[in-house]
């Protein structure tokens, strides 16, 4: 075995790689709950590759076949049912870990320096992974499919002067055709994925590179020779991170780490198995009930709402009077995001050690969001519109004033080491 | 192998030139990949002008037809419909029709050729769903009992069109180029003498 492990490590880094990412990968001990959404989301990522493929096999990408191809997948091919709502359920589940996951950088501060570019990253990731959601959603070929494309398209004619050409270009057609599901297709089982995980890739070896953050959002590298030996972590770390640091309160990401991630897998996948076998249309909110229609392009459905994971931006387009407005608020408000680690100019990351302020701030753009997410699936009524208009300023002031309490703000002493 | 110095500014010059070079046929090797998206010809040819017959059509009817997909109304309006064009002047974001949503010959209060003959894309310009046609029983406004009520996102326009003023749709609805072959036809798509 070992004969043909050096024959390989001669070849290719595979053991010191291993050594460099898995098993000698210092991880701070105090993590807590919110951390097991990265690898929930790394899991999801395979479901949705791997039960995505195997769609494909079925699945007829054209105007005249998709609709009746879904159907023949449900209920003529084997276990066709399932691949299909482990495929559907798993891209709401995928927002949820993904909303967690980000909730969890922004209340300890995961986006500070030096960790910009893993912020940035993972929004690219969110971003992308909208698109891909957006994309797969037309494929049933459904009413809110066709239609729901329909009104997410036309959001770039409200570009200046190119928007019309721009939106004949995406669809390839004068209206939302063939050729446009065709290319959303292509776009969804290719062209997105492979974009997808490299982004991926880059997210981890953005990580691996500053380290984790942690709860208390204090470092567990110190300057080399500042801390004596008996205080140091008890584990080897890769010489990577221990040449040039000495490392305190962490443990090796496997075994520890990949253990506790099992028990939160666990936990995850017996209410993702509940949804896929109890409620796979989640009562219409991961699976619209117009979509049990074919597309018409003559008939538009009473009313049209997004997917629950696009309902908060959703609601910031319609809160605007104003076309051009709209959209531009909506993308605005995901640039906001963007900018996170310019926003925040505090230097204690963890909400833990910060104002009464700042928790607040924070406590209402999450309430913000939610609200919003909510007034998405509603129909826009005049009490509804007023109260998406406050929500919207709201989640925008939540940025803004950040930016001006957060250089001077009053915070809590820091501890110097990790907290239990 | 020469042991000259190097040439640093011919070395630069190659560098410079040999990038511009490689970077315009990468933007030309691009064009076949962006242009792939345009309609192709048979989607172009599917947005050809259609024709339809508008004899039988009777006073405050609606009739849709199909053009580039998205469909295109018909209506033959009543007295009692133009007159409300009046009543409605006050209320809608733009009555002279400002906005190029029409072509110049349908630039006026009735927005048409003839006056009782009224052409639209049968799409909101908010988010292009597609407004229901409401003969009566349009809304609480004196003497204007019909217009038209997109169900999505609540805009409202008026008989010609117009759209209102306080909806979420930001212009008219389009007007197609359409003309009148004879009495009986109405070609749409095309203006007259264009092909």
């Amino acid at each position: 075995m070992s004969r043909i492990m050096n024959w390989i490590d001669e070849r290719i880094p595979f053991s010191n790689s291993l050594k460099l990412h898995v098993t000698q990968y210092p991880a701070p001990k105090n993590f807590n709950f919110w951390y097991i959404m990265g690898s929930l989301a790394l899991v999801v990522l395979v479901n949705q590759i791997v039960t995505g493929i195997w769609l494909t096999m079925n699945y007829n990408p054209s105007a005249d076949g998709a609709f009746a191809s879904i159907e023949y997948i449900m209920r003529d091919v084997d276990y066709g049912w399932l691949l299909r709502y482990m495929h559907s359920t798993g891209a709401s589940a995928f927002f949820v870990v993904v909303y967690l996951h980000m909730f969890r950088g922004l209340m300890y501060g995961s986006y500070q320096r030096p960790r910009e570019l893993l912020w940035i990253f993972g929004m690219l990731i969110f971003l992308v992974l909208m698109a891909e959601a957006f994309m797969g959603y037309l494929l049933p070929w459904g009413q809110m499919s066709f239609w729901g494309a329909q009104v997410i398209i036309s959001l770039f004619g409200a570009i200046p002067f190119v928007g019309e050409e721009l939106t004949t270009w995406i669809r390839g057609d004068f209206v939302i055709s063939g050729a446009t599901l065709n290319r959303f297709f292509a776009l969804h089982v290719i062209a997105l994925p492979l974009v997808l995980v490299i982004l991926v890739f880059l997210h981890l070896i953005a990580l691996h590179e500053v380290g984790s953050n942690n709860p208390d959002g204090i470092d567990i590298k110190k300057p080399k020779g500042s801390v004596p030996d008996d205080e140091k972590a008890p584990f080897e770390f890769h010489e990577r991170y221990t040449a040039k640091k000495d490392i305190v309160d962490a443990i090796p990401f496997h075994p520890y780490y990949t253990v506790k991630d099992l028990v939160g897998l666990a936990g995850f996948l017996i209410l993702f198995a509940w949804v896929i076998f109890f409620a796979p249309t989640m009562g219409g909110f991961f699976l619209e009930p117009p979509n049990f229609q074919a597309a018409d392009p003559m008939k538009t459905p009473e009313h049209i709402a997004p997917v629950w994971y696009f309902t908060p931006f959703y609601a910031i387009l319609r809160a605007i009077p104003d076309k051009l407005f709209g959209v531009i608020a909506m993308f605005l408000a995901i640039v906001f995001l963007f900018l996170m680690p310019w926003w925040d100019r505090c230097k204690v990351r963890s909400v833990r050690y910060r104002s009464t302020l700042h928790k607040v701030n924070l406590t209402v753009f999450v309430i913000s969001f939610i609200a919003l997410g909510y007034l998405g699936v509603k129909p826009a009524t005049d009490v509804y519109t007023i109260m998406a208009r406050i929500f919207t300023f709201l989640y925008f002031a939540f940025f803004i004033v950040m930016w001006f309490y957060s250089k001077n703000e009053r915070t809590k002493p820091l501890p110097e080491r990790v907290t239990k | 192998m020469s042991n000259a110095p190097v040439d640093k500014g011919r070395r630069r010059f190659l560098t410079v030139a040999t990038s511009v070079v490689g970077g315009a046929g990468a933007v030309a090797a691009a064009v076949p990949f962006i242009a792939s998206w345009n309609p192709s010809a048979r989607a172009r040819i599917a947005g050809a002008p259609v024709e339809m017959k508008i004899d039988k059509i009777e006073p405050g009817q609606l009739v849709r037809t199909e053009w580039r997909g998205s469909p295109v109304w018909v209506i033959r309006r009543t007295p009692e419909m133009l007159e409300s064009l009046s009543l409605t002047d006050d209320e809608v974001r733009d009555p002279e029709s400002e906005q190029p949503q029409q072509p110049e010959y349908a630039k006026n209060k009735h927005r048409s050729i003839d006056p009782e003959w009224f052409v639209a894309v049968g799409v909101c310009t908010h988010l292009g769903c597609s407004p229901q046609f409401l003969p009566r029983n349009f809304g609480d406004m004196d003497g204007v009992d019909s217009g038209f009520f997109c169900p999505c996102h609540g805009s409202r326009f008026d008989i010609a069109g117009r759209v209102f003023q306080g909806v979420p749709a930001p212009t008219n609805l389009v007007v197609p180029p359409y003309y009148f072959i004879d009495d009986a036809t109405i070609l749409i798509g095309e203006d007259e003498g264009a092909a």
